[in-house]
């Protein structure tokens, strides 16, 4: 049993490579408990590389490798005896194109829980999820139908329903908005401000009314030319106030009022 | 004048007279042709087989044993019979291995060098005429049970059946998006339960249609089946012993001297062609569900 700590993903001086490419250097973040941290920066500044790393998802990745450590509450999650398994079913991740299984709307919830052998009652287990994605009342009477057929926006919900399902400790979520319209961003917006009470948030954004908006933290990364590639790291990292009001480096003040180049 | 206006003045209407106009109707009428040159053959033998077999098609054709010769009546229950028994074993041994097949190309060693070395070793397979599979075994089969059967026919029909399966199948495989295989991952399912759970159901569609046209050219094909059930006069009490199919029995009874056999024969190419037409047609349906 892991204690709960208020830092609940610790990184220190992480390096990430695709190969003999390093595509993120020097990464050393504290994720604070039930607070929404964004992650900005422009596009191949590996924002996503690092998040995936928080729930290994990269291990999917053949030549993904990794120089440093992740803490999770205090656990290194690349010691050899770490389960990457177990991982993932306590850090969930919502991607940025919405991906539902081609099942009905009830199987793509029910499915996360049935991996693990939910023992409890499945159907109030989805209602649940699904009023916690704001999706109940517009799927309660479709339950049967497939996930696929709904619009881009409840299609998302779905996906973060799907997540909370597994109750997890951390919702990652890759630009989550970028496939959405205005409407069922903002939906998901307010979403993200009532699941933070319960869950700790990581969001990729493009978006920086979205970033400042919604997050209690924000990273922002740049990337810069080296002789091996274009390698990224963290530029400054610090409250959403800070960064967006009052941010020490004038390459942020730079990116956030838009003037970037 | 300038260009635009020459351009602008110019009539808007057609000249079925141009020269681009009447080469575009010759091409056109051209190509009609062609489309119906290519289905004549289709539609002759349907025709063909449908004029010839149809006095035949009743209940007795399914419940009455082939006859002997120069007697009346009779029909082709035992062939069927004995074709739903090899197809069947046939199915049962190439599915599974075929489906496994598949999922280890395409979940485990996609892109690799391994994956294309079975992926041509599936191309030549498929290639293989159907009499080198009926030989292949006869003599692993047949020769060292020492005796023909059932069993060893729907072995033979099994090797043509494979890489059929294991194409279609990974090519299904290959289809399934590869959003839906982190979705699985990263809600923290095994490998397996990826396969399993998501990506077998995805691709379904696919593997269902692959295996009913396998099903269908297994059905129809004579020579691996020659010289393993070799054939036999009656209904029969076991996989392990002689039997005779459809595809068989047309064979030996087109080029018989009796009528009643002959008229058997064009009913047994009927039923045939119609399994394969059916089955083509179930298959569209289960690809046009899948959207
Ligand atoms: N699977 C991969 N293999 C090799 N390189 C990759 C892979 N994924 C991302 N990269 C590279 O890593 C860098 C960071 O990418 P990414 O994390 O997707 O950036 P972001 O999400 O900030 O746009 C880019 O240069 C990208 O080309
Ligand atoms: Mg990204």
């Amino acid at each position: 049993m892991l204690a709960k700590t208020d830092t609940v993903i610790h990184t220190n001086d992480l390096n990430i490579y695709y190969g003999d490419f390093l595509a993120v250097r020097d990464v050393s973040i504290a994720i604070p408990n039930n607070a929404i941290t964004a992650f900005i920066g422009p596009s191949g500044c590996g924002k996503s590389t690092v998040l995936r790393c928080f729930n290994r998802l990269n291990d999917l990745i053949k030549s993904f490798r990794l120089r440093g450590n992740v803490q999770y509450h205090g656990q290194n999650l690349y010691a050899p005896e770490v389960d990457p398994v177990e991982v993932r079913r306590r850090i969930g991740m919502v991607f940025q194109k919405p991906n539902p299984f081609p099942k009905s709307i009830y199987d793509n919830i029910a499915f996360g829980p049935r991996l693990v052998g939910y023992k409890g009652n499945m159907d109030e287990l989805v209602e649940r999820s699904l009023r916690g994605a704001a999706l109940w009342d517009e799927v309660k009477d479709k339950l049967k139908e497939s996930g696929t057929a709904l619009s881009g926006g409840q299609q998302q919900r779905l996906c973060i329903a799907r997540t909370i399902a597994m109750q997890p400790d951390v919702i990652l979520m890759d630009e989550p908005c970028s496939a959405l319209d205005p409407i069922s961003t903002l939906k998901v917006e307010d979403l993200l401000q009532e699941l933070k009470e319960k869950y700790t948030i990581i969001i990729v954004t493009h978006n920086m009314q979205q970033a400042s908006r919604s997050s209690d933290y924000t990273a922002f990364f740049n990337v810069e030319q080296t002789p091996k590639g274009r390698t990224g790291y963290i530029v400054e990292y610090d409250r959403t106030e800070v960064i967006f009001q009052s941010p020490k480096e004038q390459a942020t003040q730079a990116y956030v009022s838009g003037r970037f180049g | 004048m300038s260009d635009s206006q020459a351009l602008i003045s110019r009539s808007l209407r057609r000249n079925p007279w141009a020269p681009r106009t009447l080469f575009s109707n010759v091409m056109t009428g051209l190509a009609i042709a062609c489309a119906v040159i290519a289905i004549i053959p289709l539609v002759a033998v349907l025709l063909y087989v449908l004029i010839n077999g149809v006095s035949r098609l009743d209940l007795n054709l399914f419940t009455q044993v082939q006859p002997p010769p120069r007697v009346e009546n009779g029909g082709l229950g035992n062939a069927l019979q004995g074709t739903f028994y090899t197809v069947g074993i046939a199915t049962l041994l190439a599915v599974p291995f075929g489906v496994m097949a598949a999922v280890f190309l395409s979940e485990f060693v996609r892109d690799t060098r391994l994956a294309r070395w079975i992926g041509f070793a599936t191309n030549v397979l498929s290639g293989v005429p159907s009499i080198v599979a009926g030989t292949f075994i006869y003599s692993a089969i047949v020769l060292t049970t020492k005796t023909f059967s059932a069993f060893s026919g729907g072995v033979a029909l099994a090797i043509l059946m494979l890489p059929v399966i294991v194409r279609t199948a990974t090519e299904a495989l290959e289809l399934v998006p590869s959003e839906l295989r982190q979705a699985s991952v990263g809600l923290g399912a095994t490998r397996f339960q990826t396969v399993a759970g998501v990506v077998l159901p995805a691709a379904l569609p696919g593997i269902v249609t692959g295996v009913m046209l396998s099903v269908a050219r297994a059905a129809g094909e004579t020579a691996p089946v020659l010289f393993t059930a070799l054939g036999w006069p009656t209904w029969i009490q076991s996989i392990w012993q002689q039997a005779n199919t459809l595809s068989l029995l047309v064979y030996k009874f087109a080029t018989a001297p009796y009528p009643n056999q002959q008229q058997l024969a064009w009913a047994g190419s009927l039923l045939l062609v119609l399994l394969v037409l059916v089955t083509n047609i179930l298959a569209r349906f289960v690809i046009r569900r899948r959207h």
